[in-house]
């Protein structure tokens, strides 16, 4: 009895041992699930320019060059994500740091494709300069596989940059009175060096710590994040870095006093040469004090006269 | 004349059932344990708020009153209930003396925010959704009030990052029927058709409870909710 029960229970063992080898030997026959990204349910596409890209087009791009860092799934979780700082951005949350867009809004499809030729400064995030535009434009649109919002909404309209207007000592001057007012100090620091007394404070929407942008380091452009020209620095403070404490700035200042504000930032760039920077020298190397244009004639006060805001 | 009061009672819950049978859900809201204490807000950095509170002012993670109440808790009808639209009012979320009035508010998805700014100082309105689009936007002393709304339900997350001591709540839900805890811990969930309701109770830092609740017809209900101190 105890001898058949015995039997029983090896065979038992063993058919179990040879069900197990069985589904192992099986799992290598069935398609492969493991470290590589799953196929991506939908194609998206991309426009930029005449250039039409494919999501199935950029799937062994994505897995060879990006996965690493923004993970199979998107999800800025790859294997290299724990040892960097600042991390991979997350796809599935469709939030972007370098729009042409209002803030809330997704980025215009060419936003993605300039983001990847330029690479993001002060992160590992490289130069992708090797890839064709072909290929950054498929990469554009399997980045969109990652998000619902892709489908459910439509690219954000670019915010409008008119053309820029003469650097003034008074358009510094402006600008200046305007990063006061509007308390970019108090991140950037007041000579834009970003040590601000709410500067150690900031973290990004992920909790991670973040570091207010240093206007007075380096002697070039080549620091921005998003982009060195005027343009680009005026989108900037309009659209916002989302995830991130940059706020936008698109409700509250008019167009000229974007410009004027642009005007200000580039003489905090110390060791640039720009002629922001000559119109300073050639004015003594002073900022004057700004004198709110309304205040000068209180002749008659009139409700229209108090809302000009300056210019 | 016996006869007469039923035959009353039935024409009038025939013409308007919603007011005959209109059940209440309501109790209080507590915790075990003690508390962490709060940390007290310097903000000396900010002159224009810092004299706004001649009594310095703390964190609001947790905010209790008297016998251990809890304030801040969102109590909501999380399933059972009607499915309604959201209400055309705007729920109004003010920044004064550089904090969150109030400090947690409760959407239906879909209905109008407005974000005030009271002060004289310039705030950054930095909500930090999971489900719906994140944005974040500056508002100078004076501006009109930034107007938005969220289209998925979530508990979102409010920063200022100029002022980083500023944190408060969005409740964006898919119902009407909430209640948050304020002084003394009570809630109230009124106007529920007879049905079977699930009710939970949301907090900050100690996370959520639920309890089933059935209503029967014209009748309030009592439920308390204890939530366990975190420690930490």
């Amino acid at each position: 009895m105890n001898n058949l029960k015995r039997v029983q229970f090896f065979s038992a063992i063993g058919s179990f041992v040879l069900a197990a080898g069985f589904t192992a030997a099986h799992a290598q026959d069935a398609p492969d699930v493991g470290p590589h990204p799953p196929e991506p349910a939908k194609h998206m596409e991309s426009h930029v320019g005449g250039l039409t890209g494919h999501s199935q087009d950029a799937k062994m791009d994505y897995r060879r060059y990006c996965a690493g860092c923004h993970g199979d799934l998107g999800d800025g979780n790859g294997e290299n994500a724990q040892w960097l700082d600042p991390k991979p951005r997350d796809f599935t949350m469709a939030t972007f740091k370098c729009r042409s867009t209002l803030t809330g809004t997704l980025p215009t499809d060419e936003d993605l494709f300039n983001t990847i030729g330029r690479g993001l400064t002060n992160s590992n995030m490289p130069i992708w300069n090797t890839f064709t535009k072909q290929q950054r434009a498929d990469l554009v649109a399997y980045i969109k596989t990652f998000s619902p919002r892709w489908e459910k909404e439509k690219n954000g309209e670019p915010i409008k940059v008119p053309a820029e207007p003469p650097v003034t000592i008074d358009s510094i001057a402006h600008g200046k009175a305007l990063f006061t007012k509007l308390e970019c100090w108090k991140c950037h620091g007041p000579q834009g060096k970003g040590d601000g007394p709410s500067a150690a404070t900031l973290t990004d929407s992920k909790d991670q710590p973040i570091r207010p942008y240093n206007f007075a380091a380096g002697a070039d452009d080549s620091r921005f994040k998003c982009g060195s020209t005027n343009q680009d620095i005026y989108k900037i403070f309009m659209t916002g870095v989302d995830g991130t404490p940059m706020p936008s700035f698109a409700d509250t200042i008019q167009p000229n006093d974007a410009w004027d504000l642009v005007h200000f930032l580039r003489t905090l760039q110390v060791h640039r040469h720009g002629k922001e920077n000559d119109v300073l020298k050639a004015a003594g190397g002073k900022i004057p004090a700004y004198v709110e244009k309304t205040s000068q004639a209180p002749a008659t006060p009139s409700v229209n006269g108090a809302a000009g805001g300056g210019k | 004349m016996r006869a007469s009061k039923p035959c009353i009672a039935v024409a009038i819950a025939t013409l308007c059932p919603a007011l005959m049978f209109a059940g209440t859900i309501s109790g209080k809201v507590t915790y075990t344990g003690t508390p962490v204490k709060q940390k007290p807000i310097s903000m000396a950095k900010e002159p224009s708020c810092d004299k706004q509170h001649p009594t310095p002012i703390t964190t609001e993670t947790v905010v209790t009153g008297a016998n251990n109440t809890l304030e801040n808790v969102v109590v909501y009808i999380s399933a059972g209930g009607d499915d309604a639209n959201a209400p055309a009012q705007a729920v109004t979320f003010t920044q004064k003396g550089c904090q969150y009035v109030p400090h947690v508010i409760a959407l239906h998805t879909g209905q109008e925010l407005h974000v005030v700014n009271g002060d004289q100082t310039s705030h950054n309105i930095h909500p930090m959704p999971k489900a719906n689009p994140e944005w974040n936007k500056s508002q100078p002393p004076g501006s009109p009030a930034i107007v938005q709304k969220f289209d998925n339900p979530e508990f979102i997350s409010v920063k200022c990052q100029i002022h980083p001591w500023m944190h408060g709540w969005f409740a964006v839900l898919k119902t009407n029927h909430v209640s948050i805890t304020g002084d003394g811990g009570g809630f109230s969930l009124p106007n529920l058709p007879p049905g079977k309701y699930t009710v939970t109770a949301w907090h900050e830092d100690y996370g959520t409870q639920t309890q089933d609740v059935t209503i029967t017809g014209n009748e309030t209900k009592s439920i308390d909710f204890s939530f366990k101190a975190k420690a930490y």
